[in-house]
């Protein structure tokens, strides 16, 4: 953290392709996501809803084709770019204060999720051919998985809202995957700016196979839909209700979509990123310490 | 038990030697229950003539509203019940009452910090949910925990295991009238809890498990504590066998109820001892082991009558295998070794020592920080300003606590702070069960079902 040659900053490469470096137990030569059944289908998306699935994401280049769209910074023809992360400047967040010091010119990119290259190491191809020949016969668009990531021997796989409730039905009853269990489902908010900020996660568990993988869908905060798990995992039922309290997802399909954790009358949805963490500031004499979302914070 | 919320209405109090407050409302007739006998209530409802505003129609809806405080909810838990007779027609629960936004609060500390918060979420099983978080950074950080500090989490988990099946015993006990169950299950935990203060300073919440590996080491004198606990724990767990396992109105009271079989745990998303009861032997320490669980030498009880009673039984024998594996744990421990990685840059610096005034960083800590070492100033400096920044990435971590599968859902933008924390609590999921479990069944019979999924409100609602 202290290196000598990066006092403090510790400015560190982008994480995206490090993750996937790293993690991605991949045969140097084999590559390109071109044998990638997903990103081969660019633009076979037809769903009727996916014009509309950006919303008013301000990266969206071209609202028009939305899902299928490769993104300027996704070279391989992908889907359109997952952002996980925000573009932080400076140190301290402190802006405007007479920086002598270049830290203030700091930059750090907002990471995004490295499409993982073939093969996914483990029993990760097993399960992603398993998955794409189960949504060939089930006449599920291959395009229906916008990515695959590989990190931290986990694998994630993106997908498209419209064909989510298709999926979670191969996912659970396909013989070769068999994932019985939604562990969890929940949110993540990526904060303003990011294109589609809201992702929902499902941690899914074969008993059978002893294996998890995790599904992912995004969807813009103007737009937060997303089909409901319910009629396939009854346990989706308050984790659903959690995700809606805490990140505003309208799970679409739900029996009672209410708040389960705030009082029913509760405005906003407190774990986005742009809801106040709250709190007041704890004075002593003569100094004051602010709320702990005001605080300086060092990265 | 409490039939209204509502506050009461000026001359809503009836006359006459009444134990109901009686409330009218645009719902209808609210009654606020505070103790009585329950058939005193029902003669006095139901004794009053018919009518425009006299009593119940024999049809008419009943709806029991129990807790939120209430004895036997376990916890700030909200009943609602709909009732025929004594009978549940349906049954809903309502939680929250006790969020406290821990995962926020978590996104505005550095990652050590979060243990501290996160031990207070299922506040039963603290060193569980400790271990699940700093596995998850671990695993964000790509690192990996020296062996001892393994070995004492280990310890720490089943020490936590044993203190919390032996609340969820004597609190199961009191909510079904089995008082001594609950004074015998409480002196037992007493016993843990003191252990427990022993090794790590606190009795409970303890932040003890850090990322990167534990604390500090273990004290002088643990070995002989940990031995003297397992000898009174196998002496006196047999008492149970006699109070409650052989007990014809403990059997009674859970034989045949709350009965929840495989194909409902499974798509309710139940785990722990619950779907155990159901006959899956489905436990995340054989199936999916971590934390170097695969060798250890132990059982996992199963039961295939997916009633309360086999709930019970199971969480018994689970305290006997527990003591098994602390056994084992204590053998490992003979093997000296580091219980922090060796990254000054990730180690926590806790060489702490009780001074005279209370505990704080060892003298040796701050001879060497102060006087002898610039490099170790700046470490501990970095460290306890700004901690560690984390990779960008996102990852999964379960461990099977004494609820089920406690998971750890974690995401960092690659700062010093975590971006995302997500608990998935096995209380919150398991306690969907409630409605499937009671409905059907007789009032004091949700009360068993409850106490057999054994929620704990601290992890339910975070």
């Amino acid at each position: 953290m202290t290196g000598p040659q990066q006092p403090a900053g510790e400015p560190r490469p982008t994480p995206g392709p490090e993750q996937g470096s790293t993690t991605t137990p991949g045969a140097p030569g084999l590559s390109s996501s071109a044998d990638r059944p997903a990103s081969t289908q660019t633009g076979t998306n037809d769903g009727p809803g996916s014009a509309e699935h950006q919303g008013a994401g301000s990266a969206a280049p071209a609202a028009g084709q939305a899902l299928a769209t490769p993104t300027p910074s996704d070279g391989a023809g992908g889907p359109p770019d997952f952002v996980t992360g925000v573009e932080r400047t400076g140190m301290f967040g402190v802006h405007g204060a007479g920086d002598t010091s270049g830290y203030g010119l700091l930059v750090r990119e907002p990471s995004t999720p490295v499409p993982a290259e073939r093969p996914y190491g483990g029993w990760f191809d097993e399960v992603a051919d398993t998955l794409f020949a189960a949504m060939a016969e089930r006449g599920v668009p291959a395009a229906a998985v916008e990515r695959v990531t590989v990190a931290h021997s986990e694998i994630t796989f993106y997908l498209a809202r419209e064909h989510l409730s298709a999926l979670l039905w191969i996912v659970r009853d396909d013989p070769g995957l068999r994932f019985e269990l939604a562990a969890s489902i929940s949110g993540v908010d990526y904060g303003p700016g990011v294109p589609r900020r809201l992702h929902v996660v499902y941690e899914l568990l074969s008993m059978t196979y002893r294996r998890r993988i995790r599904l992912e869908v995004a969807v813009d905060v103007d737009d937060p839909h997303v089909p409901s798990a319910v009629p396939t995992y009854p346990t989706a039922d308050w984790q659903e209700r959690e995700t809606w309290d805490m990140f505003g997802v309208v799970f679409d399909g739900h029996p009672a979509l209410t708040r389960i954790l705030m009082p029913d009358d509760w405005e906003g949805h407190p774990q986005r990123k742009d809801y106040p963490l709250g709190g007041i500031p704890v004075e002593y004499k003569g100094a004051e310490i602010q709320a702990p979302d005001q605080r300086r914070s060092y990265s | 038990m409490t039939r209204s919320r509502t506050p009461e209405t000026p001359g809503a109090v009836p006359d006459g030697p009444r134990h109901s407050r009686e409330t009218r409302t645009t719902e209808g007739r609210m009654f606020t229950v505070t103790g009585g006998d329950w058939d005193d209530l029902v003669s006095e409802v139901g004794g009053e003539p018919a009518g425009a505003d006299g009593g119940f129609e024999s049809d008419e809806r009943i709806i029991v509203n129990m807790g939120p405080q209430h004895p036997s909810t376990h916890g700030v838990l909200r009943l609602i019940l709909e009732i025929e007779g004594e009978t549940v027609t349906q049954a809903r629960s309502v939680i929250g009452y006790l969020h406290t936004g821990i995962e926020k609060s978590c996104e505005f500390r550095n990652w050590t910090q979060g243990v501290t918060f996160l031990t207070r979420a299922d506040y039963l099983s603290p060193a569980f949910n400790e271990a699940v978080y700093c596995m998850a950074v671990e695993k964000l950080l790509g690192i990996e925990v020296p062996r001892r500090a393994q070995v004492i989490r280990v310890l720490l988990m089943e020490l936590t295991r044993i203190s919390s099946h032996l609340v969820a015993l004597a609190t199961g006990g009191m909510e079904l009238g089995a008082l001594t169950g609950m004074t015998a299950g409480f002196r037992e935990r007493e016993e843990a809890l003191h252990l427990m203060e022993f090794l790590t300073g606190l009795r409970m919440n303890m932040a003890f498990i850090r990322p990167g590996g534990v604390a500090q080491e273990l004290p002088e004198g643990y070995r002989e504590r940990v031995q003297a606990f397992l000898e009174v724990m196998r002496s006196r767990l047999p008492e149970y066998d006699k109070l409650l396992t052989g007990q014809p109105i403990w059997q009674g009271r859970t034989e045949g109820i709350g009965v929840l079989p495989l194909e409902a745990c499974m798509q309710l998303g139940v785990t722990g001892p619950v779907l155990r009861s159901a006959g899956l032997p489905w436990d995340l320490r054989k199936t999916m082991p971590y934390s170097g669980y695969e060798e250890y030498d132990f059982e996992v009880p199963t039961a295939t009558e997916a009633d309360c009673f086999a709930r019970f039984r199971l969480r018994l024998a689970e305290i006997h295998e527990s003591l098994r594996i602390m056994e084992q744990a204590l053998a490992k421990l003979a093997e000296p070794g580091p219980v922090m990685v060796t990254d000054r840059k990730i180690g926590w610096p806790a060489q702490l020592s009780l001074g005279s005034d209370g505990m704080g960083n060892s003298l040796e800590y701050i001879r060497q920080i102060m006087g002898e070492s610039m490099e170790s100033l700046i470490h501990h400096f970095k460290l306890v300003t700004e901690g560690f920044a984390v990779p960008a990435g996102q990852v999964y971590t379960a461990v099977e606590s004494p609820r089920g599968e406690l998971g750890c859902q974690l995401v960092s933008d690659g700062g010093t702070r975590p971006f995302r924390v997500h608990l998935r609590d096995p209380s919150f999921v398991n306690l969907q069960s409630m409605p499937a479990m009671s409905e059907g069944g007789m009032i004091a019979d949700v009360v068993a079902a409850v106490a057999s999924i054994d929620p704990v409100m601290g992890g339910v609602d975070r």
